[in-house]
This record gives C-alpha cells, sequence and structure tokens, in this order.
C-alpha cells in the first residue's frame, strides 16, 4: 500500500518537475496569434471597428469575439490578409463600420484655428502639435488618417487631404486591375 | 528487422487504430473538417503517442513490474500521457501559435484519445520488447495520420458535393468513416500481427 501510494506521488512529482521545468523553457509572452493580426492592420488607431484601437481589435479577432471587416483604413486587402492568415472565408467590409477610403492626412487651415487644443486630446497617435490659444499644426508624416480630430473642431477648421500619388508614394498598378479577363474568366464567361 | 517492418504494417493497415480498432474517433470525427488542420492533429498525436509508448513502457518495466504494481497501471499510464501532451502542448503553443489555436481543445483531448491508452496498455499485453513498443506505438501513429489526412481529403471534397439533407454533416461523415473502414478491411491477413 505504501509503495503504491509512494509511487504514484513520485511519478506524479517527477513529472510535475519536468513540466515545470519546460513551461519556464518555453514560455509564451502574451499572445502571438493577436500579434500577427495586428502586425496586418494598418495602425490607424482610428476606431471606427468599435474597438478602442488596432491592438484592442486584434484581441478581439484573436478571441474570436469580432469579425474580420470590421477594419475600412485596412480595406479589402486587409480583410484578405487577415482571411488568409486565419483561415477564414474572405468577407466584405461591413458598412455599419465604414467605407474605404484613400489614405488621407488632417490639414489644420492655420487662420482659422482658435487654438481650442480639442483636436489635440482627439489625436490617438499625438500628431498634432500646439497649445492653448496657439495656433496648431499637423505633423504630416505622424498622420494615419483616422478622421477622429474633425467632430471636436469647434471652428471646423481641419480637411482631410487625400494623399496624391507623387514620386514616393507612386507604384506599378496590380497585375488583377491592368490584365485582362484571365483564363477561369474567360472559362465562365464561356459557360 | 523484420519483426519491427511487420509491426509497423501491421499497425499502420491490418490493425489500423481507427479504422479497425475504432479507438481514437473522437479526433477523427471532430478535426479532420480541414486538410490542414487534420493534418496538425496527425502531427501532434503521431508525438505523443510515439512518445507515451516509450515512457508507458519504461514506468511499466523499471517501476510497475518489479514492485508488482500491476493494479495501478491504467493509473500510472494516463499520468504519462497526460504530463507527455502537456509538454507537446507547449511546444505546439511556442512553435506554431496559429496550429495551436486552430487545435483548440483538441489538443489537451489527446490525453483522452482512448487509441494513446489503447498502445501503451496493448504493449504490455503483448509482451513487447522497448524497440517493438516503439515501433508499435509508432505504427499505431502514422496509421492514425494516414487514416485522418485521407478522411479530411474525402470530407473536404464531400462539403462541396450535393449531399441529400438527411445525409448532410455528421451523417454523411459517418457514412464516408465506414466505407473506409470497409476498405481497410481488404488489409486483413496481409501480415499476421
Amino acid at each position: 500500500m505504501i509503495t503504491a501510494i509512494l509511487t504514484v506521488t513520485g511519478l506524479a512529482a517527477i513529472f510535475g518537475l519536468l513540466l515545470g521545468y519546460t513551461a519556464v523553457r518555453f514560455r509564451t509572452q502574451g499572445d502571438p496569434v493577436a500579434d500577427q493580426i495586428e502586425s496586418l492592420l494598418p495602425q490607424t488607431q482610428c476606431g471606427q471597428c468599435s474597438y478602442a484601437g488596432c491592438r484592442p481589435y486584434a484581441e478581439a479577432i484573436a478571441a474570436g469575439e469580432a469579425e474580420i471587416n470590421r477594419c475600412p483604413p485596412g480595406g479589402e486587402s486587409g480583410i484578405r490578409a487577415l482571411a488568409d492568415l486565419l483561415d477564414r472565408e474572405f468577407v466584405p467590409l461591413d458598412p455599419e463600420a465604414g467605407e474605404e477610403k484613400p489614405r488621407a492626412v488632417a490639414v489644420i487651415d492655420e487662420d482659422r484655428c482658435i487654438g481650442c487644443t480639442l483636436c489635440i486630446q482627439a489625436c490617438p497617435v499625438d500628431a498634432i502639435l500646439g497649445t492653448g490659444k496657439h495656433m496648431h499644426t499637423v505633423i504630416a508624416d505622424e498622420c494615419t488618417g483616422c478622421d477622429l480630430c474633425l467632430p471636436p473642431c469647434p471652428v471646423d477648421c481641419i480637411d482631410m487631404v487625400p494623399i496624391g500619388t507623387d514620386i514616393e508614394t507612386w507604384t506599378w498598378p496590380k497585375p488583377a486591375d491592368s490584365q485582362p479577363p484571365g483564363p477561369a474568366a474567360r472559362l465562365s464567361g464561356a459557360a | 528487422m523484420s519483426e519491427l517492418a511487420a509491426i509497423l504494417v501491421a499497425t499502420v493497415l491490418v490493425n489500423n487504430f481507427v479504422l479497425v480498432k475504432f479507438l481514437g474517433l473522437c479526433p477523427f470525427m471532430g478535426v479532420s473538417r480541414k486538410l490542414e488542420t487534420a493534418t496538425g492533429m496527425a502531427l501532434a498525436t503521431t508525438f505523443v503517442l510515439t512518445l507515451s509508448a516509450a515512457c508507458s513502457y519504461l514506468v511499466e518495466t523499471w517501476l510497475l513490474a518489479p514492485l508488482g504494481l500491476g493494479y495501478l497501471r491504467t493509473i500510472a499510464f494516463i499520468l504519462v500521457i497526460a504530463a507527455v501532451v502537456q509538454f507537446t502542448e507547449m511546444v505546439v503553443r511556442r512553435s506554431s501559435p496559429m496550429l495551436y489555436q486552430v487545435l483548440g481543445i483538441y489538443l489537451p483531448l489527446i490525453t483522452t484519445n482512448c487509441a494513446v491508452l489503447g498502445v501503451a496498455l496493448l504493449n504490455v499485453q503483448e509482451a513487447h520488447s522497448f524497440l517493438e513498443s516503439l515501433f508499435y506505438g509508432f505504427g499505431a501513429a502514422l496509421g492514425f495520420a494516414l487514416v485522418m489526412i485521407l478522411f479530411a481529403g474525402v470530407r473536404e471534397r464531400v462539403a462541396v458535393a450535393d449531399v441529400p439533407a438527411p445525409f448532410q454533416g455528421a451523417a454523411i461523415a459517418l457514412i464516408t468513416a465506414g466505407l473506409m473502414a470497409l476498405a481497410f478491411l481488404g488489409f486483413a491477413g496481409l501480415v499476421k500481427g
């Protein structure tokens, strides 16, 4: 009887120690799935997905609480990337979250700005510079084009200016847009 | 050597644990909806089965048999299997978080996969040596993996087929499994094992 108890206890203790060691050795920090999802999100922190920012949205997707189609800045290509990563079906953008728009930056009309600092508090990425009773300005490189500074502005002095294609942002047109219908399209057309 | 090869063929094809002995049906039905998941599950189970077959052999020979504690076999083996599964879970979580999420509850459920305990107990029953135990476990795992991947492939096709309404879902999956079991009966008598 004593041997039996000692044997089972001993076995359990040995496995416990081994597992304890492995747990320390193979520790995973945070949620690796949420990390991968977050790296695919556009990091505009715009909150159009109804979450406070890109990280909380990524965590909600990882936990299975949120659909992958609630990110308008990411657009269709963003949803496709997420669907690919998570091995889910592609779903079109949820119109409730907003619609896909070309990327823009906020520009403050400095003549009209009254220096109220309301937009500074609204900016999720601290891209607006200025202080009370002095005019503000937007650091264009930091601005994610999230539109969050528009509603609080009492004098409507902020405009969203789409980023045009210049020598920095121009890319080759995507093959899918420029090519004539591929073989699959032609086949289905014939049938 | 030929003995070991015979054990492999016998466990993979002739006495396939899933389709001939009907052990381990839970993950077989549960995780076979997608080929990718099924492959991941097959790999994880292969690892667990082989390792736990070896570990339980060691526990049996060096601990239970000398002390005359044969009646503790089941609980001791469950302990071994649970530890191996826990270990696998940590490794998978670290190395492939996506697979970890996809496998979900089925990963810890390998503990209760009766094929794993079945292999450990059958090894004792048939008085296998260490190498034989190892090959028996590995063969069983290969058989499980083979059937799992084949079945997932079939199910992926059945999913897009025009199945009559009463047969949709689990019903057609079970029928498919039954047909595959019939096919595997064809291997009977290939190797004595």
